[in-house]
């Protein structure tokens, strides 16, 4: 669903602030400060980062350019390593009639069950690959605008998070409210009028 | 500014009194292009859904969804009649010869399954920045669009014969059908 894909899915930003400095240079380096590791770590969850747009598997932002026209462009990239619930079940079953003949008991206790289930998760998580995801973002820095290309809660918000670290610059979704605080020419009498509005009721 | 998440709770009925009135609006056939003051040739048009709310007396809502692209509208406007209003449209828009078609969300102002005008260019080699800069353009016009429909929307909703003409409008409309 990213931007020259044939359908997109759109949320928007108003970024608060501006850059001190050359923002082309300071957009740069906040995006390899925080852009996604080459190596995947086998021990994290999840792992997300910026890449360039055009290299969304290899974060080089020496070789591949953000700026397009008016805009900065790059991804957002979320790896993320989740376990099937059955496959937890499956060793979970193997684990505990193992366990159980080996003690040669006939149950074994709830606290055991916590820390085979544990251990499990802490094998399976270092095996399983992560499934990478990209959303990009095409930034129009000088309107203060931002387009990130997912309506996905959680991409939403680990975009949010990741991009206040990398630039100091704090991203504000646009929806009604802030699109009138934001981006009108509302005279401050009107805003206040809009503001003390209520839900409309069309019955009689 | 207000907190943002308080924000957003306490005038998401703004984006879904929008859409209703984009409903009215398309069925009532006014002009876009006067309504945006664009010199170009803007429609709009219902796609296919259509989704409502309704505030029942407690704490429950009861929601309408119509899926279809020859779908009637029937059940839409008798939840109207009821009270309720639009929380998703699906719209085409057409400005010029480009034709636009996207599902949007009153509450998040959110635009999703987007479809642009087709592009020639390819996504490979040296067309990309063209395909990229396309694309966005197309993207952005679309919000540029809805963006000045919400703000003219909210100008009438401020003005002084509001209660008299654009409300009034809406409420004859709802009980024609």
């Amino acid at each position: 669903m990213g931007l020259i894909s044939s359908t997109h899915s759109i949320s928007r930003y108003h970024i608060e602030g501006k850059i001190e400095g050359s923002a082309a240079e300071e957009v740069r380096n906040g995006l390899i400060a925080y852009s996604i590791p080459k190596i995947e770590s086998e021990f994290d969850a999840l792992s997300a980062g910026w890449t360039p747009f055009e290299s969304p598997y290899n974060p080089d932002f020496d070789k591949f350019s953000i700026q397009f026209g008016a805009y900065f462009l790059f991804s957002l990239r979320v790896d993320k390593k989740s376990i099937p619930t059955r496959l937890i079940q499956k060793y979970m079953a193997i684990e505990i009639e193992k366990k159980m003949e080996k003690s040669g008991r006939q149950f074994i206790s709830k606290n055991e069950k916590t820390e085979i289930k544990e251990m499990i998760i802490d094998l399976l998580m270092h095996k399983i690959p992560a499934v990478p995801s990209i959303y990009e973002v095409l930034w129009n820095y000088e309107e203060q605008t931002l387009y990130l290309f997912s309506t996905q809660k959680a991409a939403n918000e680990l975009f949010e998070t990741i991009f206040l670290k990398s630039f100091k610059l704090k991203p504000v979704r646009l929806f009604p409210y802030t699109l009138v605080e934001t981006k009108s020419v509302f005279s401050n009498s009107d805003k206040d009028r809009i503001l003390s509005l209520t839900p409309l009721k069309y019955t009689r | 500014m207000l907190d943002i998440a308080a924000a957003y709770n306490k005038y998401k009925f703004l984006g879904n009194d929008f859409l209703t009135w984009i409903w009215f609006s398309i069925e009532t056939q006014k002009n876009f292009s006067d309504l945006l003051g664009s010199k170009d040739v803007i429609t709009l048009e219902i796609g296919n859904s259509i989704v409502l709310e309704n505030q029942l007396g407690d704490k429950s809502k009861e929601k309408i969804t119509i899926k279809g692209d020859e779908a009637g509208l029937e059940e839409g406007t008798t939840a109207l009649k009821k009270g309720a209003w639009v929380t998703q449209i699906n719209l085409m828009c057409k400005i010029n010869e480009d034709e636009y078609k996207f599902t949007i969300k009153g509450e998040s102002y959110n635009i999703t399954g987007l479809k642009t005008p087709k592009t020639d260019l390819s996504k490979t080699g040296d067309e990309i920045e063209g395909l990229v800069l396309e694309k966005a353009f197309f993207c952005l016009k679309i919000y540029e669009v809805i963006d000045t429909l919400f703000l003219k929307y909210l100008e009438q909703r401020v003005s002084d014969n509001w209660n008299h003409k654009g409300l009034q409008e809406i409420k004859n409309w709802i009980v024609s059908f």
